[in-house]
C-alpha cells in the first residue's frame, strides 16, 4: 500500500517559522487550523465557564450585566467562527486532498491566506473586551438598534466578521476547486467519500451566505457613521430588515456547522460497523435538500416579531419539511450500524453519541419550528438546550470524533484508548447535566441572555452550572491525549482501523509531507467507501 | 413515577435550596383558551417525538448490542434497499402533515385580533415598561412599570443580601397592569429605544417589541390572579430586570381601579408649584434615583466603566454652570441615556436632581425645585 506514497526520504519540509508562516502544505495548514479552533475552543470555553460561575445560583456574584451580556456574545462568535468553523476546515483541508488523491489543495497560496486572516480577525474581535464600551453584549446576532449602542469596540466587531466572512469564502473556494479540478482519474463524484461530498456542498452554502452576512454588517457600519438608516424606523429604515438578512445567512450557517460533522459521522460509522454506508446516494441528496432547504427557512428564528400569517404558516410548513431529508440521514446511519460487526472505540462512541444527541436537538427543533408553540419557546433556555444539542453534543462530538479517527494518521501513533474513552464518557454525561436541565428551565419561563434569575429556576441552573464545570475540565483530558499522542505512543498501520476505507488509509502513518505527487491509480478496492 | 424519584433523589441532593424553587418540568397551562391549546399542541408534539425517540433509539440499541463484534457477528454485505428508503421517508412526512394541520388552525385563531373590548400598548425602554390604555374603560390611563426596588437592592452585586429568601425576586414591579377577567383585550407591543419583548407566559405568547413598529396580539385572561413575565429579547445590561405583572380582576374591580387611577393622574399633572424642603427633596430623589438611574449609575453614583458614566464629581452634576445642562439631560436625553420628561413629573425631577447634585460628597447644596424643571422644559435643549 506504501506505494502510493513515494520518495518519503525526498520528504523536504522548509524549517522553523517559516514552515509554518509561509507554509502551502495542506497538512500543515490543516494543522493551524485545527491547533487554532482548540485554542478558540478553550477561549470560548472559558466564557461559557463565566456565565455558568454566574448562573451558579441567583444574584450577582462576579460579573456585571453588561460584561455578562459580552460574555455570551462573544463566546457565540468564537465557538461558531473559532471553533467550529476553523475545525471543520482545518479538516477538510487535511483530509479532501488525501481522499480524492490530490496532491495538494488546488489554491495553495490563498489557503495560507485564509487561515492567517483569522488570527488577526480575532485579535480584532476579543481586543473589543478590553476596550472603553467594552465588548459587544447585544447578542451575536447583532440586532439593531442595540448593536449601534455598543461604544469604542463597534467597528472592530464589524471588520472582524468581514474578515472571517472573507477567510470563510477563500476556504470555500479553495475546496470546491480542488474537488472538481484535482480528483484521481477514475474517481466520480458519485464515488467520492461522503465527507467529501458534505464540504462542498457546505462551501456553496458558504459562498452563498457569508456574503449576505456582510452586506448586513456593512450596513450597520453605515447606519452607525455614516448617516444611512436601513435599519433605524426614525428615518424610514426597519430594524427587522436586518434580521431577515441577517437569518438569511444564519440558517444556512448553522448547516455550515453541521454538514461537515454528518460528512464526519459518515465516515466513522461504516468504518467501525465493518459495513458500507448504506443508502449513500440518499445520503447525498439529502445533505443536497438540507443545504437548499436552509434558505427557505431564515424566519423561524423570527416568529415573533410580528410576520404577516401567510409568512409565518409558509416558513412553518418550510422548517418542519427539514425533519424528512435529516430523518433520512439518521435511519441510514441506523441501517449501516444494522447487522454490522460493531466495535466501539473512542470514534465509533462519539459518532453514536452523536446520532442520539443530534436527533433529540432536532426533536426540540422540530417543536420550536411549529410557530404558535414557538411564541412560548422563543428566546428561552429551551432554545439554548435546543441549539446547544445540535451544536455542542452534534458538531462538537463529531469534530472530537474526527480528531480521534484521524489522529493516527496524522501522527502516526495510535492515541491511549483508555484515555480517549474516559474523555468520551466524561464529555457525554457532563454535556447532558448540562444541557438537559436547560429544557425544563425554559418551558418554566426563564428567558435567554439574563445575568441573573428569579428563584424558582435556581435549583436547574445549578444542576445545569456542575454540568458545565464537569465538561469544561473534561476538555484538559483531550489536550493531554492530543499531546500524548503526537509524542509518542503505539505506532499506527496505515490501515489504521481495521475496517477502514478509503484513499487516506492507503497512504503510510502518518502521512508524509507530500502525498500522491503523481495521481494514484484507483482500484475498485480503493474507491470502497 | 420515574421523574418523581428523580425528583425525590435530587430533593435530597439539594434540600437547602428547594423551599422556594419549585421543580417546573413542563409549559404552564396558562389562564387563557389559547394558552391552553399552545400547552395542548406542546403536549402531542412532546409525545410524538418522545415516541418516534423510544422507537428509533430502541432500533439502534437493539442494534448496538447484538450486532456487535465482541458477540461474533458477521458484518452483512447490504448496503441500500428502496423500500424501506421510501418508508422511511414517507411516514415522517406524514407525521409532519399531521402536525401542522392542527398548528395551522390554531396559528389563524391567534392571528385574529378583532372584536377586542380593551386596547392596551406596552411600549419597552431601557429598561421599564410603559403602559396606554388606547381602548375601551380605562381609555387615557398611562403607567410606568419598573422593577421594584427589593428586587433591585438584593440585585446588586455584592449586596450581601440572598435573593432565596424573596419570592418575587426579579417578577415584581412598582406598579403592575390591572386587567379584567374574561374580557377581550388586544395588546399592542412597540418599543422607544432598542427591541423588547412582551412575554407573560401564562398568556400564552411573546411578541417582539420593536421601535417605529406596532404589533399586536390578544388574551382573554379567564382566571383572576397575578401573572408574572419578562422582556424576553436582550436589551442591554437591564435586560434581565424588566419584568412585567398582569393583576387580572372582576370588571367590577377593574372599573374601581380606573375611577382612582384617572383621579390620581389627573392629581399629580400639576407638580410645578410644589416647593418641598432639601431634606424631602433628597428622600423623594433618593427613591426616584434607585427606581430611574440604578441600573446604569450605579447606588454609588460611580457608573459603569466605559460604558455608563460616573455622577459622583462629574463636573454635570457638581458645577453650577452645568445647572441647566443636568436638567436637560435628564428631561430630554443624550446619546445612551433615555429621555424622562415625559415619565417623571416636575417635583420628580427636581428631587432627583438635588439629590445627584448632593449625594455621594457633590455637597454642592444645590437645592432644585419643581418650578426650575417647569422652566427648563420651555427652553431649547443645551445639549443640542
Amino acid at each position: 500500500m506504501s506505494t502510493l506514497a513515494h520518495d518519503d526520504h525526498h520528504d523536504h519540509k522548509p524549517t522553523g517559522l517559516k514552515r509554518w508562516f509561509f507554509s502551502t502544505n495542506h497538512k500543515d495548514i490543516g494543522t493551524l487550523y485545527l491547533i487554532f479552533a482548540l485554542i478558540m475552543f478553550f477561549v470560548g470555553g472559558a466564557m461559557a465557564m463565566i456565565i455558568r460561575a454566574e448562573l451558579f445560583q441567583p444574584g450577582l456574584q462576579f460579573v456585571d450585566p453588561q460584561f455578562y451580556n459580552s460574555m455570551v456574545t462573544v463566546h457565540a462568535l468564537v465557538m461558531i467562527f473559532g471553533a467550529v468553523m476553523p475545525a471543520g476546515v482545518g479538516l477538510a483541508n487535511w483530509m479532501i486532498p488525501l481522499m480524492v488523491g490530490a496532491p495538494d489543495m488546488a489554491l495553495p497560496r490563498m489557503n495560507n491566506m485564509s487561515f492567517w486572516i483569522l488570527p488577526f480577525a480575532f485579535a480584532l474581535l476579543l481586543s473589543t473586551l478590553f476596550m472603553e464600551g467594552g465588548g459587544p453584549a447585544g447578542g451575536w446576532t447583532m440586532y439593531p438598534p442595540l448593536v449601534l449602542q455598543l461604544g469604542n469596540g463597534f467597528p472592530y466587531l464589524i471588520f472582524a466578521v468581514h474578515f472571517l466572512g472573507i477567510s470563510s469564502i477563500m476556504g470555500a473556494i479553495n475546496i470546491i476547486a480542488t474537488v472538481f479540478n484535482m480528483r484521481a482519474p477514475g474517481m466520480t463524484l458519485m464515488q467520492m467519500p461522503l465527507f467529501v461530498w458534505t464540504w462542498i456542498i457546505t462551501s456553496f452554502l458558504l459562498i452563498a451566505s457569508m456574503p449576505v452576512l456582510a452586506g448586513a454588517v456593512t450596513m450597520l457600519l453605515t447606519d452607525k457613521y455614516f448617516g444611512t438608516s436601513f435599519f433605524d424606523a426614525a428615518g424610514g429604515g426597519d430594524p427587522v430588515l436586518f434580521q431577515h438578512i441577517f437569518w438569511f445567512f444564519g440558517h444556512p450557517e448553522v448547516y455550515i456547522l453541521a454538514l461537515p460533522a454528518f460528512g464526519i459521522v459518515s465516515q466513522i460509522i461504516p468504518t467501525f460497523s465493518r459495513k458500507p454506508l448504506f443508502g449513500y446516494a440518499s445520503m447525498v441528496y439529502a445533505t443536497a435538500s438540507i443545504a437548499i432547504l436552509s434558505f427557505f427557512v431564515w424566519a423561524h428564528h423570527m416568529f415573533t416579531v410580528g410576520l404577516p400569517i401567510k409568512g409565518e404558516l409558509f416558513f412553518m410548513y418550510a422548517t418542519m419539511l427539514i425533519a424528512v431529508p435529516t430523518g433520512v440521514k439518521v435511519f441510514n446511519w441506523m441501517a449501516t450500524m444494522w447487522r454490522g460487526s460493531m466495535t466501539f472505540e473512542t470514534p465509533m462512541l462519539f459518532a453514536i453519541a452523536f446520532v442520539i444527541l443530534f436527533t433529540i436537538g432536532g426533536f426540540s427543533g422540530l417543536m420550536l419550528g411549529i410557530t404558535p408553540v414557538d411564541f412560548q419557546y422563543h428566546d428561552t433556555y429551551f432554545v439554548v438546550a435546543h441549539f446547544h444539542y445540535v451544536l455542542l453534543t452534534g458538531a462538537i462530538f463529531a469534530l472530537m470524533g474526527a480528531a480521534y479517527y484521524w489522529l493516527p494518521k496524522w501522527t502516526g501513533n495510535m492515541y491511549d484508548e483508555r484515555l480517549g474513552k474516559i474523555h468520551f464518557w466524561l464529555s457525554l454525561i457532563s454535556s447532558n447535566v448540562l444541557f438537559f436541565p436547560q429544557h425544563f428551565l425554559g418551558l418554566a419561563g426563564m428567558p435567554r441572555r439574563i445575568p441573573d434569575y428569579s428563584i424558582q429556576f435556581a435549583d436547574f441552573n445549578m444542576i445545569s452550572s456542575v454540568g458545565g464545570f464537569a465538561y469544561g475540565i473534561s476538555q484538559l483530558l483531550f489536550i493531554y491525549i492530543v499531546i500524548k499522542c503526537v509524542m509518542g505512543g503505539k505506532k499506527a498501520k496505515a490501515v489504521s482501523w481495521e475496517g477502514a476505507k478509503g484513499l487516506e488509509w492507503h497512504v503510510p502513518s502518518p502521512a508524509p509531507f507530500h502525498t500522491f505527487e503523481t495521481p494514484p491509480k484507483l482500484t475498485k478496492q480503493m474507491l470502497e467507501h | 413515577m420515574k421523574s418523581n424519584f428523580q425528583k425525590l433523589l435530587l430533593l435530597l441532593l439539594f434540600t437547602p435550596l428547594t423551599a422556594l424553587s419549585d421543580w417546573a418540568l413542563n409549559m404552564r397551562e396558562g389562564v387563557t383558551p389559547i394558552s391552553q391549546e399552545i400547552y395542548q399542541m406542546h403536549q402531542i408534539t412532546l409525545w410524538v417525538v418522545t415516541i418516534i425517540g423510544i422507537i428509533v433509539f430502541g432500533v439502534m440499541f437493539w442494534s448496538i448490542f447484538h450486532h456487535r463484534k465482541s458477540k461474533g457477528a458477521k458484518a452483512a454485505k447490504f448496503s441500500h434497499s428502496t423500500t424501506v428508503e421510501i418508508i422511511w421517508t414517507i411516514v415522517p412526512t406524514v407525521i409532519i402533515i399531521s402536525l401542522a394541520i392542527p398548528a395551522t388552525k390554531l396559528l389563524i385563531k391567534m392571528d385574529d385580533t378583532s372584536e377586542s373590548a380593551i386596547t392596551i400598548k406596552a411600549t419597552g425602554s431601557q429598561w421599564k415598561w410603559k403602559y396606554d390604555y388606547l381602548d375601551g374603560v380605562g381609555e387615557g390611563i398611562t403607567l410606568y412599570s419598573a422593577l421594584d426596588d427589593k428586587s433591585r437592592e438584593i440585585g446588586q452585586r455584592d449586596s450581601g443580601l440572598d435573593p432565596m429568601e424573596y419570592e418575587n425576586y426579579l417578577m415584581d414591579v412598582d406598579e403592575p397592569i390591572v386587567l379584567p377577567v374574561n374580557t377581550k383585550i388586544r395588546i399592542l407591543t412597540t418599543a422607544q429605544d432598542v427591541i423588547h419583548a412582551f412575554w407573560v407566559p401564562d398568556l400564552g405568547w411573546k411578541r417582539d417589541a420593536i421601535p417605529g413598529f406596532i404589533n399586536d396580539n390578544w388574551a382573554v385572561i379567564e382566571k383572576p390572579g397575578t401573572y408574572r413575565g419578562k422582556c424576553a429579547e436582550i436589551c442591554g445590561a437591564g435586560h434581565g430586570y424588566m419584568p412585567i405583572v398582569i393583576k387580572a380582576v372582576s370588571m367590577d374591580d377593574y372599573t374601581a381601579w380606573v375611577d382612582g387611577k384617572m383621579l390620581a393622574q389627573a392629581e399629580s399633572k400639576n407638580t410645578s408649584d410644589k416647593v418641598l424642603t432639601m431634606e424631602e427633596l433628597m428622600t423623594k430623589g433618593e427613591k426616584v434615583y434607585k427606581a430611574q438611574c440604578l441600573v446604569c449609575h450605579q447606588a454609588n453614583g460611580q457608573g459603569l466603566k466605559g460604558a455608563f458614566p460616573a455622577l459622583a464629581g462629574s463636573a454635570v452634576a457638581v458645577e453650577k454652570e452645568q445647572r441647566l445642562g443636568h436638567l436637560h439631560r435628564i428631561i430630554f436625553g443624550k446619546v445612551l441615556m433615555p429621555a424622562f420628561g415625559e415619565q417623571l413629573s416636575d417635583v420628580d425631577i427636581a428631587a432627583v436632581a438635588t439629590y445627584e447634585r448632593n449625594a455621594w460628597g457633590n455637597n454642592t447644596g444645590d437645592i432644585v425645585q419643581a418650578k426650575e424643571v417647569a422652566e427648563a422644559r420651555k427652553v431649547p435643549n443645551v445639549l443640542e
